[in-house]
């Protein structure tokens, strides 16, 4: 019988090369990661660790190099890529004029997912009662990242793309957040984190890849992630756990 | 496609509902400039009789340049527009949902415009057929370019200014068929068959909805 063939790298980059007009954003990024792998991205402020996941998400093209994302590429097939990535970026993408619930909705809707986890998000990150109905013009900023956050529980996409994901967040979200990336990645979900907080972040992932200059220049391996597994965590917030989708498969 | 444009010309239509910009802030606009356009023209109301069918098509696209900014803005604020992105949305039902979000609010715009027009300018309309047609097929042409030049500009710092000097002129056909059809609608107008102009907007608007269709997603990742 015949080895069954291995599913392919969630993500995959090749000397690639992205720019803003003549500015390099990456120069020349080589990195591989495992379907189901959490890795975490350091480096100073403006080595390329945002770029890196704007790429992986699809939304910064690659001018030289190959970029492989789920096993597509990102430039080619732009709707399939998307619909299966989850970016949390320093933006929230939230409408002003809506409330909160209808924020979620629309981006839960929007990406094709099941708009029946959408409650279950909200109350997992705090978001219940008037808050629901409250327009996002009034939030504040820890407030917008927790919605944020909402969409992309309620999605749970197959690849997360967290940028600084704990900027902002009070201490009960952060415990909430670590949680969520545990179960996440429990769950055979590949997340990517890009953070300056090495020492929070350090026990969720299990590699660190190091980026100056938009290269990749080290890399090191840290232990099994411990924080936020289901088994080890805390309560994860004022309305308690949300039924997760069971594991992820990994498609070719 | 149709889920996508759908689900877009709701969100933009409810934040429309909420915010009440094109209500409180672009009717006002258009009837101030009708207004403008009467002290202009002087107290003779057969002359604004005359001017009304083209003064009511230029207020008409004073109005949709600034629906149209505003139909740009609610993306430009908070990454919005990278979020429409990266929800995988089919651009082709996004170019539809937000141009028929754009047609919804300037059919209440000409509502009122046409009223401001009947009032102020004393214009009687004899063919309400081909006033209504004229506006159903102006309105969809206008949408649907806006809807694609205000993604043109989306992502300029000058696009406030830009987005007039782009859509203006590319206008001018509904323009002059809007103008030629209410001349031949109205009372004491000029008398002329509107058919053919009829059939000049069909041709623009099929034109720039399929453009529209096809480059709207391109032209929101280059922007």
């Amino acid at each position: 019988m015949a080895p069954p063939i291995p599913p392919p790298p969630a993500i995959s980059l090749h000397d690639a090369v992205a720019l803003s007009g003549r500015f390099p954003l990456l120069a020349g990024v080589d990195l591989e990661v495992a379907p189901g792998e959490t890795v975490l991205v350091e480096g100073p402020n403006g080595a390329g660790k945002t770029s890196l996941l704007r790429v992986c998400a699809g939304l910064v093209g690659v001018s030289a190099g190959r970029v492989r994302v789920l096993g597509l590429d990102p430039n080619r097939r732009r709707t399939q890529v998307r619909r299966r990535v989850g970016l949390l970026s320093h933006a929230s993408h939230l409408y002003d004029d809506l409330t909160v619930r209808e924020n979620v909705r629309f981006a839960v809707r929007a990406a094709g997912a099941d708009p029946g986890r959408i409650d279950g998000a909200c109350a997992r990150l705090g978001l219940t009662g008037r808050l629901l109905t409250t327009s996002a013009s009034k939030l504040s900023a820890g407030q917008r990242r927790r919605v944020a956050l909402a969409v992309l529980v309620a999605r749970w996409p197959e690849l997360w793309l967290l940028d600084e994901p704990h900027a902002g967040l009070d201490a009960t979200a952060r415990a909430t957040l670590d949680q969520l990336i545990g179960e996440a990645s429990a769950a055979g979900v590949t997340v990517v984190i890009a953070s300056h907080e090495a020492d929070v972040v350090g026990s969720l992932a299990t590699r660190a890849v190091v980026i100056t200059g938009g290269r990749v220049t080290g890399e090191r391996t840290l232990g099994p992630p411990v924080a936020g597994r289901p088994a080890a965590a805390e309560p994860a917030g004022p309305a308690g756990d949300i039924p997760l989708p069971g594991p992820v498969a990994h498609v070719a | 496609m149709w889920r996508d444009t759908v689900l877009v010309a709701g969100k933009d239509l409810r934040i429309e509902a909420r915010s009440r910009v094109a209500l409180s802030q672009v009717a006002p606009f258009g009837v101030v400039a009708l207004v403008m356009f009467a002290f202009a023209l002087g107290p003779d109301r057969a002359t604004m009789a005359k001017g009304a069918a083209g003064l009511f098509w230029v207020a008409v696209l004073f109005c949709t340049v600034l629906a149209v900014q505003r139909s740009v803005s609610v993306e430009s604020v908070d990454g919005a527009r990278d979020g429409l992105r990266l929800s995988g949305l089919d651009p082709a039902g996004l170019f539809l949902g937000k141009a028929a979000a754009v047609a919804a609010q300037l059919v209440v715009l000409e509502v009122v415009l046409g009223v401001g027009v009947t009032v102020l300018y004393g214009a009687r309309i004899e063919a309400p057929w081909l006033i209504l047609a004229s506006c159903v097929l102006g309105t969809i042409g206008l949408a649907a370019t806006g809807t694609l030049y205000g993604a043109l500009s989306a992502g300029l710092r000058v696009k406030e200014t830009l987005l007039p000097f782009l859509l203006l002129p590319i206008a001018i056909p509904v323009l002059l068929a809007g103008t030629r059809i209410w001349q031949a609608a109205l009372a004491g107008g000029v008398p002329a068959d509107g058919t053919p102009w009829l059939r000049l907007l069909v041709v623009f608007d099929a034109v720039y909805l399929a453009l529209g269709v096809v480059v709207y997603g391109p032209i929101q990742e280059s922007a």
